[in-house]
């Protein structure tokens, strides 16, 4: 049986969602961005809001997401992405405008504006990856590093008195007024995915709610950053990660 | 008629944002330009033109709400005092790098650090020559009265707007402060979506399945694409060179003396050159209206018949080293100014020039 | 025509308002105008002062270092600009604690007790039209009719009941002014 016999349409079983590019990501492979991105586009596609989407990308790895999803997009300085969103979702409020952020994005430079963000209530989507390391600029620590855990810049593991605690940022944001759903999810499994993909699509559905702010973190690995294969950084993640940054929702109103 | 109002510089912004079709405004509390968000606060746009008004966290944050609301096509604004314009360095250097239009307006104070809070004009160098990092440049206009201040809001915005680059009214706190006549011409209503679409097809407003996505950023990893931006946006400066200059001059026809002088400083020398004038002393004032692209052709074109040229500012000496590369050796070239908040009155500047070209 | 005024007191007397409805009466009068604020070192030790400037020309120095009109409303501000008059011009001071009184007799001297006047009238607020009363019967650079437009624009609208008031404060400044050295 020639390849050509199986490639049908009555034997489809998986489409890419179109919202997708076909430009091959630059993510090592076993990070969780890739799977992050796909289920965002996959809600994006299911909710028929392409047109009304605006993606605001940070610095960090995934800069570059607006290389793969079709939708318009926004580049941020480092940590500023929040400000973006608030006054573009102010601007056109019948859009749907997400921050794609990561933890030394979000947790370290970018607190005040995500904090204030969040605080005002604005009616926008925050996806939050929280891998615990700096990935793009070679693995340093991140504000969201585990106690004991090295990085190349706490060779010999993250130290309270040298470096501070690991920062719960979404406990801290989920005492604001102005956020309505506050989530914390992961996608190492096919369940997780799922939970997660259900997640990101209450988020959106609610910034057309004006409800306030949506914000989903999703417990994610950094093998490369680890320097552990992707299996064993799932482990890892489970392991050591998961207790610290326990999964559910933090609120939901 | 147009009708006529006694008000600060600052809040002349303010009316003028409203009245001049400004989607929105972002920004963050400092004196002395405090005034600009007041005034916008107690005027409730949002419920007359739809404009957004928001206080930001900081500067930072004002700055980059202002990037992304750049992003959309929107003509947004903000407005900040020295320490504060110093933060938004970071954002004005991205939007350079993006090629978006916005407007910031400076109204500058003494410094370095938290200064004070009397005028200066020592952010000359941070706002013409560049502030933020990277090699790129600012339309900037330099406003002398309130009405000034009115008229450069729309001025700017087109100028942003012609360029895809950021337009930075740099005033001064005598500008801000001082309460003058402004007349206020007809109203711009602002613009549609529809309009928005048509004009900017680069913003990002979510993508229509006839267009392909549009991104805004100012990264390029690749050298070559790096370069062809920067030559892009040199192109752009040397086209507002040739295409943009605005200036003015007092006295200048029969000038022997002349003196550049730019904001409120233009003014006080102008009185200066009626007091050399009544001696017998035939001086002439060239008032650069625009900072950058700075008047260089027309100051080489008063080169011939002057003796000498000098520099009148509330710095250190910044604006005279475009004096002097404009005079290029051909004449000597002086300087006079007053730091800290104090302001040059006429008679000071009238004993400085004397002093400078050895006259009785 | 161009008169060059400054209205140097402490703060709360009213200057910078004082300053702002005679700047409107001037923009009413179809002249140009501008009022600038204390600034630099003549900010310090809590006085207030502004300088405006009517003209029927463009107005070129906001920033003077003489004045054709000087308005002192305390002892500071008399030490610091009686010898900023230029020669020929005014000087009204207030002489409500005033220890030192102005020595020039080459300028034309006023005194106007407008504590006392608004004490009269009942109403401290009055006190700087008291003052802006006597300026305007030594120099009436502004109609009267340009001054009551001028409150209009300058007051807020729901304490437009209140302009009446303000005028016969004004008119009691006209008639509370004692010439101290005629030129």
């Amino acid at each position: 049986m020639d390849i050509k016999d199986i490639i049908k349409p009555e034997n489809k079983v998986y489409g890419k969602t179109p919202i997708l590019t076909d430009n091959v990501m630059h993510y090592c492979p076993g990070c969780s961005h890739g799977v992050v991105h796909k289920i965002i586009a996959e809600v994006i596609e299911e909710m028929g809001i392409q047109d009304k989407t605006i993606g605001i990308s940070p610095v960090g790895c995934s800069v570059f997401a607006y290389n793969y999803l079709d939708i318009d997009w926004q580049q941020a300085a480092h940590g500023r992405a929040p400000a973006l969103a608030t006054a573009t979702k102010r601007l056109y409020p019948d859009k749907y405008v997400f921050t794609y952020q990561g933890d030394g994005d979000l947790a370290s430079i970018g607190t005040a504006e995500i904090m204030h963000a969040c605080n005002r209530g604005e009616n926008i989507v925050v996806i939050f990856i929280n891998n615990a390391i700096y990935g793009m600029t070679g693995g340093q620590m991140a504000p969201t590093t585990l106690l004991g855990m090295k990085t190349a810049t706490t060779p010999y593991g993250r130290d309270a008195k040298l470096n501070g605690f690991p920062l719960k940022i979404t406990e801290l944001i989920a005492q604001l007024e102005g956020t309505c759903y506050v989530t914390r999810q992961s996608v190492h499994t096919a369940a997780a995915v799922r939970k997660a993909k259900a997640a990101i699509r209450k988020a959106f559905e609610n910034s057309a709610k004006d409800k306030g702010t949506s914000f989903v973190e999703i417990v994610s690995t950094c093998n490369s950053g680890w320097k552990l294969s992707p299996v064993k950084a799932n482990e890892w993640m489970v392991e050591h990660m998961f207790p610290f940054y326990q999964l559910g929702d933090l609120k939901d109103r | 008629m147009a009708e006529k109002i006694l008000m600060k510089g600052n809040e002349a912004i303010a009316y003028s944002a409203i009245r001049n079709g400004v989607d929105g405004y972002f920004g963050y509390p400092i004196t002395p330009q405090s005034e600009v968000m007041e005034t916008l606060m107690a005027e409730k746009p949002w419920e007359t033109t739809g404009m957004v008004v928001l206080q930001a966290e900081s500067e930072t944050a004002s700055i980059n709400m202002v990037y992304g609301g750049a992003c959309c096509g929107k003509k947004v604004m903000t407005s900040s005092s020295s320490p504060g314009i110093s933060l938004m360095c970071e954002g004005l250097s991205y939007m350079a790098g993006a090629e978006l239009p916005c407007l910031v307006v400076n109204v500058v104070r003494g410094g370095p650090g938290l200064g004070t809070i009397q005028p200066g004009q020592g952010d000359y160098y941070q706002i013409v020559k560049g502030g933020g990092h990277g090699d790129y440049r600012c339309v900037v206009l330099s406003p002398a009265s309130a009405q000034d201040m009115y008229d450069f809001v729309d001025k700017a915005f087109e100028l942003a707007f012609k360029y895809r680059c950021p337009a930075v009214i740099l005033a001064d706190g005598v500008i801000g402060q001082m309460m003058e006549k402004v007349e206020i011409h007809e109203t711009k209503p602002r613009r549609t979506d529809e309009e928005i679409e048509r004009t900017c097809p680069w913003a990002t407003v979510g993508k229509r399945a006839d267009r392909p996505r549009n991104i805004i950023t100012s990264l390029a990893l690749e050298s070559d694409v790096q370069e062809a931006t920067n030559l892009r946006l040199q192109a752009k400066y040397r086209k507002m060179e040739e295409e943009d200059v605005l200036y003015s001059t007092y006295m200048t026809e029969d000038a022997e003396y002349l003196f550049v002088a730019y904001g409120c400083m233009s003014r006080i020398v102008e009185t200066t050159v009626d007091m050399l004038r009544e001696n017998g002393i035939k001086a002439g004032l060239l008032r650069p209206i625009t900072l950058f692209p700075f008047p260089t052709k027309q100051i080489q074109a008063l080169v011939p018949q002057i003796k000498s040229a000098m520099s009148i500012e509330l710095s250190a000496g910044q604006m005279v080293d475009d004096v002097r590369l404009a005079v290029n050796g051909a004449v000597p070239v002086g300087f006079y100014g007053r730091l800290g908040g104090n302001i040059c009155t006429p008679q000071e500047i009238f004993d400085a020039f004397k002093k400078f070209n050895n006259l009785q | 025509m161009k008169e060059e005024i400054i209205i140097a007191g402490f703060g709360g007397q009213g200057v910078l308002s004082m300053g702002k409805i005679l700047a409107y009466s001037g923009i009413m009068q179809n002249l140009e105008v501008t009022w600038m604020p204390s600034y630099g070192p003549e900010m310090r030790g809590g006085t207030a002062n502004v300088t405006v400037i009517l003209s029927d020309k463009k107005i070129s120095s906001p920033i003077l270092t003489t004045y054709d009109t000087v308005i002192a409303l305390n002892q500071q501000s008399l030490d610091k600009f009686e010898s900023r008059v230029k020669p020929g011009g005014l000087l009204i001071y207030d002489p409500n604690g005033i220890t030192h009184l102005p020595t020039r007799k080459d300028i034309t001297v006023c005194s106007i007790a407008a504590v006392d006047v608004a004490a009269e009238l009942g109403s401290a607020k009055v006190y700087n039209m008291v003052v802006l009363g006597a300026l305007l019967k030594m120099k009436p650079i502004v109609e009267m009719e340009n001054v009551t437009k001028g409150l209009m624009k300058s007051i807020p609208e729901r304490y437009h009941n209140l302009i009446p008031m303000n005028e016969a404060a004004i008119e009691k400044g006209k008639q509370s002014i004692q010439i101290i050295n005629q030129l």
